[in-house]
This record gives C-alpha cells, sequence and structure tokens, in this order.
C-alpha cells in the first residue's frame, strides 16, 4: 500500500508529462480528465484500507534520497493528512472539468500546471520527511503562479507576482526552521524523529515564530490576508478553486502537522495571540465580505472569515476544537470551491463579477439558483449541510476554553449569514434584466457541481466517516500538545531572552 | 418504532420526489404532498392514542456527531408535549396542503410550493419529536430555512426577498443566543441530552459563570457570578425570542406576510412562530430552577402581548393585522410560561394554532376573491358575497377575542388566572393581559367588521365577480372553525400537563375569568359603535390622538430605529473599513514593503557603477576604516 501512495502523489504529474507529445486539444483534455480521475480512483483504498484505531502512520514508503544528509523520500498518512488527500485528489477532476470551455488558449500547458499543481499537493500532505515537505511547499508555487499570471484576468501579473513573493517569503523562514530543527533535533529530517523531542523553551519560540509566518500567510490569517482577494478574483476559475479548497489548507495542515507536535510549548505560549488573531479574521473577513461589490472578493473575504475558525480550533488544543477545524477545513474546501465553481460558470456566460450586473438568476436558471443556494447555506453554516458541523465542533472545543472566545467567534456565524443571503438576494433573486436569458447548466457543469451538493449533505447529516478516520490521529495530538505543565510564560519576555 | 419514525419521514419523501422529479409533475405536486401529509397525520392520531394509553418513547435513530466526549444523536422523544404537537403540525399542515390547491392554482412556483411545504412538515415534525438541544436546535435552523424559502415564494418581488432575508437574519440574532446555551449546556452537564440534562438539572444549580470573564483577559480581577442555569435558559430563551417574534425581535414576522397567505396560515401562525414557546414548555425543568430567566421570559411576554395589540389597532393590511395579533398572542404564552403555568401556555398555542390558522386562511380567501387586494379599506359589505368565508371567520375572531365557550376563552383564561395566582408580578402581568384582551376583541372585530360588513368599497372592477373559493379551500376553513370551539373541551391541559414541570392543575378564578369575559365583549362593542354604528369616529378619533395613532401606524418606529442605528451603520462601517483598514493600511503596507525594497535595490544599484576608480576608492576607504578599528580601538 506504500507504494500505491507513491503512486497516487506522482502519477498526476507523470501524465503532465505525457501531455506535450499528444496532438489536438480535445485529447488534452480528456487525457487530463481521466489521469486526474484514475488518480482519485486509486486514492480511494486509502481512504478505505485506512485503519482508525492507530494514530501511526500509515501506507508509509522508505526510499533513500540524500543519505549524507540524512534526507529520505519518505511519506505516510494519517487521520490528518488523509482527508486532506482525498480532498485534493476529489476537486482535481473538477478543476480539470470547469476549465473545458474556460481555458481557451495555452490548453496543453493549462493541464500540466494544473497536474503538477496536484502532485506537489498530495506530496505536501503526504512527506514525512522536512525536506521533502519543503521541496514540495515550494513546488506548488511554480505552477499556481503560472495559473494567476497567464491565464488569469486583466491585473493578472500583480496578483501573481503578490501571491509568489508574499508566500515565498513565509517559505523562507520554514526553511530556516527546517535547517535548525536538524541540528536541533538530532540530525533528521524525519518529521516522526522531530516530534515530541524535548526542545528548550526559547528554541521552540523562535522555531514557532519561523513556523508562523510561513503558515500564517498561506492561511491566511489577518493581517496576512491581502494578497488573497487579488490572487482569486484575477485567477481563472480552476485557480481560485484550487487556491481556496486546497492551497488554504496547507497552513492550517502546516500549523497542525508542524507547530502542536514540534513546538508544544510554543504552542501554547502562541494560543492566546492566535486565537485573537482568528477572532479578528472571523469577523474582519465577515465585514470585509460584507463590503464587496466584486463576487470573487466576496467569497475571497468569506474564506478569511472560515479560515478563521479554522486556526481557532487547531489552537484550542482539545479534540472538538482540532477534528472542527479538520473538517470545517474540508469543508470550506468543499462549500468554497463550489461557490469559486459557481461564480466561475456565471462569468463564463456574462463576462462579468460585479452583483450589481446580476439580478432574477433564478427563473431563467433555477437548477444552478439551487445549486448556489446549496453551496450558501453550507457556507453559512445552517445545520444539516457540513458546514455546521465543523464550525460547531469548534465553537464546543473553544468555549471549553473559553466562552468568551467561542462567543465572539459565533458572532462570525451571524454575519456570514447577512452576507451571503445579502448576495444571493441581489445575484438569484428580484426582477431580471429583460434581456438577459442566459442557458442553465450544461450537462458538463452539473456533473462538477453534483458530486460537491452530495458532500455538503454526507457530511451534513452523516460525517462519522470523516471524523472517526481522524479520532486516533487528534487524540495522540491533543496528547503531545497538553503534556501536563501550565503554560506561565509570556510570550515576549520568552522572545527576548537572549537579547537580555 | 417505524410508525413514529415514518411522520417525519412521509412529508421528507414528498420534498424529495417534487424536489427531484418536479419538472414531470408540471402543475400536479400535490398528488404526491397531500397523501404522505395526510398519511402523517394519520399515524400522529395513532400515536396520540398510544400516548393516552401511556406511551413513552424516547429512542435513537442513529448518532449524528462524536468527537472526543462530545456525542450527540438524532433520535425521537414523544410523550404528551410531543404528540400534541404531532397532531397541531399535522392536521394544521394537512388542512394548509388542502387549501393550497385551490390557492396556489396556476402559480408558476406550484410544484416547488408543495415540495418546500414537505420540507418544512418534516422539519418541524423533527424540531418537536428531537430527544436533545442540538436536533431541536437543527430542525430550528431548519424550519427557519422554509420560512426564508418560502417567504420568498415570489422571489422576483424586492419587497418578498428583502422579507426573506430579514427573517433569516433576524432569527439568527437569537439563535446565536440559542447555539451559545447549548454549547454552556454541554460544558455544564456533558451532555445535550434532555433526559441527561433535565434529571442533572437539580444538581447543576449551584454551578455558577464569571460574566465578567472577559475582563480577565486584560488582567483585571472581575468577578460576576451568575447561576449557570440563569445564563443558559436566558440564552436558549434569545432563540426563543427570535423565533417566536418577541420583542426586541418580532419584526420579522409582519414582513413575513410577504409569503402566500397559506404559509402565513402554517408556519407564522400556527406552527414554527410557536417553536419558541415549545422550547420553553420542553425546557421547563430548567426554567424552573431559574427565577430570573422566568422573569425576563413573563415580562418579555407581556410587553410583547400589549406592545403588538397596539401596533395591530391601526394597521389596513389585512395579513399584517392578523400577523400582529399573532406576535400578540405569543406573547400570551410567553408570559404563560413565564409565571410557571406552561400547560395553559401550551394549551393556549394549540387553541391558537387552530382558530389564527382559520383566520389566516380565511384572510386568504378574502384575498383570492378580491384578486389579491390586501388592503382592509378597499373592502367591505363582503358578508354576503362571501357567506362561509363570513362565518368562519367570525369564529375565529370570537375565539381569538376570547369569547365565552370559545376555544380561545378557555386557553387564555387558563393564562389569565394563573399569572394573577403567580405573585405580585403575576398581578401586573394579568392587568396587563386583561387590557390586552380588549385591545385584540377590538381589533379583532374592526377587521371583520370593516371587511365583512358596512358599504363595498371594492374596487369596481372586482365586486362584479365576487364569489366564494372552491371548495378544497372552504372544507378547511370549516375544519378548523369547528376545532376553534371544540378544542377548548377535549381536556388538552389535563393531558399535556404531566409532560412539564409545575402544577398539573389550572388555576381557577372566577373574577378573572369575569373580567375577561367584559374584556372582550367591551372590544367588540367598542369596534361596533366605531366601525359600524359611527363610522366618522376613527378618522376624528385618529386626528385627536395624532401622535399616539402615528405611533401605532408606524410600528412604534422600531424598523426605523433598527436601520438607522443598526443596519446602516454596519454597512458603511464595514465599506469604511475595508477602504481604509483593508485597502490603506494592511494592504498599504504590504506594497510598500515591495516598494520600499524595490526602491532601496535602484538606490544600492547606483553603487554598482562598473568604474574601476569608484570600486579602488571604496576599498581604500573601508580598509582605512578596518585598519583603524583593529589598531585604536
Amino acid at each position: 500500500m506504500g507504494a500505491l501512495l507513491t503512486v497516487v502523489i506522482f502519477l498526476p504529474a507523470a501524465v503532465a508529462a505525457l501531455l506535450p507529445v499528444v496532438r489536438g486539444e480535445e485529447t488534452v483534455k480528456r487525457l487530463a480528465l481521466a489521469g486526474t480521475l484514475v488518480n482519485l480512483l486509486l486514492s480511494l483504498p486509502l481512504w478505505f484500507a485506512f485503519d482508525t484505531a492507530t494514530p501511526a502512520m500509515q501506507f508509509v514508503a522508505e526510499a533513500d534520497w540524500i543519505p549524507r544528509f540524512n534526507i529520505f523520500y519518505r511519506v505516510g498518512v494519517d487521520g490528518i493528512s488523509l482527508p486532506m488527500i482525498l480532498l485534493t485528489a476529489g476537486l482535481m477532476p473538477i478543476c480539470v472539468l470547469c476549465s473545458w470551455r474556460a481555458i481557451d488558449r495555452k490548453v496543453t500547458e493549462f493541464m500540466i500546471s494544473l497536474l503538477l499543481m496536484e502532485t506537489a499537493m498530495i506530496g505536501v500532505f503526504a512527506a514525512l520527511d522536512f525536506v521533502l515537505f519543503y521541496l514540495f511547499w515550494e513546488a506548488m508555487l511554480i505552477p499556481m503562479y503560472l495559473i494567476i499570471g497567464v491565464w488569469g484576468g486583466p491585473n493578472r501579473l500583480y496578483a501573481a507576482i503578490k501571491f509568489f513573493l508574499y508566500t515565498l517569503a513565509g517559505s523562507l523562514l520554514l526553511l530556516v526552521a527546517m535547517i535548525a530543527l536538524y541540528f536541533e533535533g538530532g540530525r533528521t529530517f524525519d518529521l516522526t524523529q522531530l516530534m515530541g523531542q524535548p526542545y528548550s523553551p526559547l528554541f521552540q519560540m523562535w522555531i514557532f515564530a519561523a513556523f508562523f509566518f510561513a503558515f500564517a500567510i498561506k492561511v491566511p490569517m489577518f493581517p496576512f490576508h491581502t494578497w488573497l482577494p487579488d490572487a482569486h478574483v484575477e485567477a481563472p476559475t480552476a485557480g481560485s478553486v484550487i487556491l481556496a479548497s486546497v492551497l488554504l489548507k496547507m497552513g492550517a495542515y502546516g500549523f497542525l502537522r508542524f507547530c502542536l507536535p514540534i513546538t508544544p510549548y510554543a504552542s501554547q505560549v502562541w494560543m492566546p495571540w492566535i486565537a485573537a488573531l482568528s477572532i479578528i479574521a472571523i469577523i474582519y473577513g465577515a465585514a470585509m465580505a460584507l463590503a464587496q461589490d466584486d463576487l470573487k472578493k466576496l467569497i475571497a473575504y468569506s474564506s478569511v472569515s472560515h479560515m478563521g475558525f479554522v486556526t481557532l480550533g487547531i489552537f484550542v488544543f482539545n479534540a472538538q476544537g482540532i477534528e472542527g477545524a479538520i473538517l470545517q477545513m474540508i469543508n470550506h474546501g468543499i462549500a468554497t470551491g463550489a461557490l469559486f465553481l459557481c461564480v466561475g460558470l456565471l462569468y463564463d456566460r456574462t463576462h462579468s463579477r460585479m452583483i450589481s450586473d446580476y439580478g432574477g438568476l433564478a427563473r431563467s436558471m433555477p437548477v444552478f439558483a439551487v445549486c448556489l443556494m446549496i453551496f450558501v447555506l453550507s457556507s453559512l453554516g445552517l445545520p444539516g449541510t457540513n458546514g455546521f458541523v465543523g464550525e460547531f465542533l469548534v465553537l464546543v472545543g473553544a468555549f471549553r476554553v473559553s466562552p468568551f472566545v467561542a462567543t465572539l467567534a459565533a458572532l462570525g456565524i451571524i454575519l456570514a449569514a447577512v452576507y451571503l443571503l445579502w448576495m444571493t438576494q441581489r445575484v438569484l433573486f428580484g426582477p431580471a434584466p429583460a434581456s438577459w436569458r442566459w442557458p442553465d447548466l450544461s450537462w458538463r457543469e452539473a456533473v462538477t457541481l453534483a458530486p460537491l451538493v452530495i458532500l455538503v449533505f454526507w457530511i451534513g447529516f452523516y460525517p462519522d466517516p470523516f471524523l472517526s478516520r481522524m479520532h486516533s490521529s487528534v487524540a495522540a495530538l491533543v496528547q503531545q500538545v497538553n503534556p501536563g505543565w501550565e503554560r506561565e510564560s509570556d510570550m515576549f519576555v520568552d522572545l527576548l531572552e537572549p537579547f537580555r | 418504532m417505524l410508525t413514529y419514525v415514518l411522520i417525519p419521514l412521509l412529508p421528507l419523501a414528498a420534498f424529495i420526489t417534487i424536489g427531484l422529479f418536479g419538472r414531470w409533475f408540471r402543475g400536479r405536486g400535490h398528488y404526491v404532498a397531500v397523501p404522505a401529509v395526510v398519511a402523517s397525520w394519520v399515524l400522529s392520531l395513532l400515536t396520540l392514542a398510544r400516548v393516552g394509553e401511556g406511551l413513552r418513547v424516547n429512542e435513537e435513530l442513529y448518532v449524528w456527531i462524536v468527537s472526543g466526549d462530545f456525542r450527540v444523536a438524532l433520535g425521537l422523544l414523544i410523550d404528551p408535549l410531543t404528540a400534541a404537537m404531532l397532531i397541531l403540525v399535522t392536521t394544521v399542515s394537512a388542512l394548509v396542503h388542502l387549501y393550497s390547491i385551490g390557492y396556489m392554482r396556476g402559480d408558476g412556483g406550484y410544484d416547488r410550493f408543495f415540495a418546500y411545504l414537505g420540507l418544512f412538515t418534516f422539519s418541524m415534525l423533527m424540531l418537536v419529536l428531537a430527544n436533545n438541544f442540538l436536533q431541536l436546535y437543527m430542525f430550528w435552523e431548519a424550519v427557519g430555512l422554509c420560512s426564508y424559502l418560502l417567504i420568498a415564494h415570489w422571489y422576483e418581488r424586492k419587497s418578498a426577498c428583502d422579507a426573506a432575508t430579514k427573517a433569516f437574519v433576524v432569527n439568527r440574532i437569537g439563535d446565536f443566543g440559542f447555539g451559545l446555551g447549548i454549547l454552556l449546556v454541554f460544558v455544564t452537564f456533558g451532555s445535550v441530552d434532555y433526559v441527561a440534562v433535565f434529571s442533572a438539572a437539580q444538581g447543576a444549580s449551584a454551578a455558577t459563570v464569571n460574566l465578567l470573564a472577559p475582563l480577565t483577559l486584560m488582567g483585571l480581577d472581575a468577578r460576576w457570578d451568575t447561576s449557570a442555569l440563569t445564563v443558559i435558559c436566558l440564552l436558549l430563551f434569545a432563540g426563543a425570542v427570535g423565533k417566536s417574534a418577541q420583542l426586541p425581535l418580532h419584526t420579522w414576522l409582519p414582513d413575513a406576510m410577504e409569503g402566500p397567505t397559506p404559509i402565513s396560515a402554517l408556519i407564522h401562525a400556527a406552527t414554527m412562530v410557536t417553536a419558541g414557546v415549545f422550547m420553553v414548555a420542553r425546557t421547563s425543568p430548567l426554567f424552573d430552577l431559574s427565577p430570573t430567566a422566568m422573569t425576563v421570559v413573563a415580562l418579555t411576554g407581556g410587553a410583547t402581548a400589549l406592545f403588538a395589540a397596539t401596533i395591530a389597532l391601526t394597521q389596513t393590511d389585512i395579513k399584517r393585522i392578523v400577523a400582529y395579533s399573532t406576535v400578540s398572542q405569543l406573547g400570551y404564552m410567553m408570559l404563560a410560561c413565564g409565571v410557571g403555568a406552561y400547560a395553559a401556555g401550551m394549551y393556549h398555542l394549540l387553541t391558537h394554532g387552530a382558530f389564527k390558522a382559520l383566520l389566516f386562511l380565511c384572510c386568504g380567501a378574502v384575498i383570492i376573491a378580491l384578486h389579491h387586494e390586501q388592503d382592509i379599506r378597499r373592502m367591505g359589505g363582503l358578508k354576503d358575497k362571501l357567506p362561509i368565508t363570513y362565518w368562519t371567520m367570525l369564529i375565529g375572531s370570537l375565539a381569538l377575542a376570547g369569547f365565552p365557550f370559545t376555544a380561545g376563552f378557555f386557553s387564555k383564561d387558563a393564562i389569565l388566572a394563573s399569572a394573577w395566582a403567580a405573585g405580585p408580578l403575576g398581578k401586573i402581568l394579568a392587568l396587563v393581559g386583561l387590557a390586552t384582551a380588549f385591545l385584540t376583541a377590538f381589533y379583532s372585530f374592526r377587521l371583520l367588521f370593516v371587511v365583512f360588513w358596512g358599504e363595498s368599497r371594492l374596487d369596481p372592477k372586482h365586486a362584479g365577480h365576487l364569489h366564494e373559493p372552491p371548495a378544497a379551500m372552504t372544507m378547511p376553513l370549516v375544519v378548523l372553525a369547528a376545532l376553534s370551539i371544540l378544542t377548548g373541551y377535549v381536556g388538552i391541559p389535563e393531558f399535556i400537563a404531566p409532560a412539564m414541570s409545575g402544577v398539573g392543575e389550572l388555576p381557577h378564578d372566577t373574577g378573572i375569568m369575569i373580567a375577561a369575559i367584559l374584556m372582550a365583549l367591551g372590544g367588540i362593542a367598542a369596534a361596533y359603535v366605531l366601525y359600524v354604528r359611527s363610522p366618522e369616529l376613527p378618522g376624528r378619533l385618529a386626528r385627536q390622538w395624532s401622535t399616539l395613532y402615528a405611533l401605532s401606524l408606524n410600528k412604534w418606529y422600531v424598523d426605523e430605529l433598527y436601520d438607522r442605528f443598526l443596519v446602516r451603520p454596519t454597512v458603511r462601517l464595514a465599506r469604511a473599513l475595508w477602504e481604509t483598514v483593508d485597502a490603506g493600511v494592511i494592504d498599504g503596507a504590504v506594497n510598500g514593503v515591495a516598494a520600499t525594497l524595490g526602491e532601496w535595490g535602484r538606490r544600492t544599484r547606483l553603487l554598482q557603477s562598473g568604474q574601476l576608480q569608484h570600486y579602488a576608492l571604496v576599498m581604500t576607504i573601508g580598509l582605512f576604516v578596518l585598519m583603524s578599528v583593529y589598531f585604536f580601538w
């Protein structure tokens, strides 16, 4: 099974390598679709054969890479990375499908970028060696940079460069942290070995700081979020979907995989600050979304708000909070990805993203209207949809730590209803402009949205298959981050230690 | 068990069938919807009979969410309270289904309408069947969604969409409290199951919550310990305030009248809006342990009852009058719960369900007959043209006014007597209730007289072909009219009382009863004088008391206040934040860093002049400085 995981990582890259020699754009698209679909099928055995009883890494595969520096090719999954891999593999065919007509130039290059992106993303989630992780982490930047910069909107270069430099600046700190850990953790890059070592508090504080900037930019947490609306607005639909559904999860995944187990002490010390930033992100992001006239910007800011729940859930250090956060990562991937798809297929028809250009779509596009409504409801956390389960678990976790924090976070749920329903009303309802008769969903579009609709209700009513795969890993993580001592230190005192 | 599961599942099946295959129905959605809800109704009757024989059910259907020690299942709890609610929901729903066949005929969204009716019925049934707080919350929001979708049924009208969004958002504000209440229940009791929580309630009465805990984050040593139960009850009650349209979250309900009239009858009168009262009654073991929360409930209820009645006096839209009367009657029910007379509150909920659904459906009959005219100033003299509608509406109005021997009389009397027996605050609230009773009788007969009596003020183009609605619409009217009387005589309070805490026996007070009768008769008489005997009088009074009249007519300007001080400032603040903080400060800083680095790059680039003399000069200076430091430091 370890080999299977490797196949799932590299199959898309292999397909990408095939594409340049294929003739004809239709064939390229079909091949890319087939590649992503096969990859999804191949990843399903990982899901079903996953042993829910153990927190250990499963499907582990190892090979020598640069043994002189103890660098290995080492991959594996646990209950935290497994859902992320499935999410990625599941969304890629949708990304290919939604680009079918929307991308009309340099199709081969676009599909290659998408497929390389898939390899890099799955690689990030599966890597168990820090160098391998870092390689995949940086490798994601290039195809995404191209997707925004080549196939994007009018202001694409600014957005692409901003995205690239911003996240690159964060990753450089990650590189520093990686090298420091190598020397401090016994000359190894093996993540499982780097976890749970008794690093000194001071060392942890600095490592955490480096991690924090790398991951906080990627999430993005307030106030590192301004690259996101620009990138979303300019990116083509598939780019927006990947960005929202998977790339934003990288930061949260980094917090879970690195900060909590490697620097538990520092995580505890930083916790109030991260909780505060999360709360700000939830409320501030919602307020920003309320002020937008551009559909993509509105959804981008709603992402900031929703990801605030994720970071809050991670940093309350209990089972409900962390499981809620992981579920919220999946949910956000589904609902926000779907909302970007919806905006994308509107844009294909009208070439406008401005809310004020729309109205009364429920009349001419009833099936679309139902789908958009479902994703909006999921996004605003209506019980019975997936959005509720994740947010509620995060609130349960947060409430146990601080009812006050949970109360502030819950305010975001009111605001979500306001900006999302207001948007829905202006897009779907009201009188339709007389000149408008847009066709309803085509079969291709319906096929891209249908699986997401099913997932919304499946997770909403029966989240157990997802939660049960997290239980063991999350329980172990909670153990690691709560080692039984009381937090007494002040962040700044610690950080300034070497300067006194 | 299957019997009970099928009660909610049948309407759900109807929803799914119509929803998925709606295109093939083309105006025949009721072929699926009506049989499903009638079957639910039959099963509910069966359940009622079994509960009468002593049946109690508390079972889990399946485990919904598990995480750490948090575990919640979807389940069913059946006791007399549930059974009574099942009957109310399925009866009114079945009749509204039937009525809608006539009312919605020819409507573009006919099948969609029946699909949503099924979804609503399912959600409402699951709400009353819930055996834990989170399931209650889940379907509480689900009925809110159905309400949203059905208010926006005619989605091309902006007013309908505004009303729908408003209803959802205002309810969300209440649900914010409700959700936090559930979190506190879980943290306090370690469970969200009714049975587990209620049995541990007594033991938890010593638990406290420090409401000033946020201040300790700032390093202040602040304590304000409040009973956890009180906080829980007040938070849960916030949800009830939203759903049952109590002050200050009442504003959504009158606007919700933008939806089709059968929806107003089913959702916004008989069932969904009473969910708040049902919730307080259901959680009565908690509320009983918190006198503070009870006082808040009673005061809110009393204030809402009187407040809404004063608005109903002057409204001119036929549905809005009835809507404000609903708000007012919900206030009565809350008042009853607040003085510990849950059985009286639930009793009024059930009788009100019958007569208020009746009143709305009568309004619908009038509206249809007049081709969607809703202004009572353009009605009048319909008594002979619409006899069935008139007589059934008369019965409904009598029940609403609390006329002797109608069901509304008995249930209202039970509330007033219970309040009177409940200490000094109760006595004041009973007096408020009596005053409201007078107003209620007045406005309901104002409506009746203006619409059905006197001269016809119809638009002449409709006056010619006025006729009674089809049998599908009149039959529900007759049934509900019968129920508006009969429900007073079937021993409802005795049946439901064991399911709630507090006294089973409702108090009787002859003095209060006589006072209530006098109020009802007085109100009717006053309406008769003003609107039948001397129709010029109301205008004169309105001019004489112009300030009061304007306050009532403009609903005490509550909507305007919210708009001015809450809605618009929020949007303006969001825009200002976006422009200054997000685009200005944060993104400005990001771009600033980039620009600064670029600028530095441009400047330092000048150093790389490529001229050997420069490099040699710089090198010499550098060498000199270094050597100076090395030798003389």
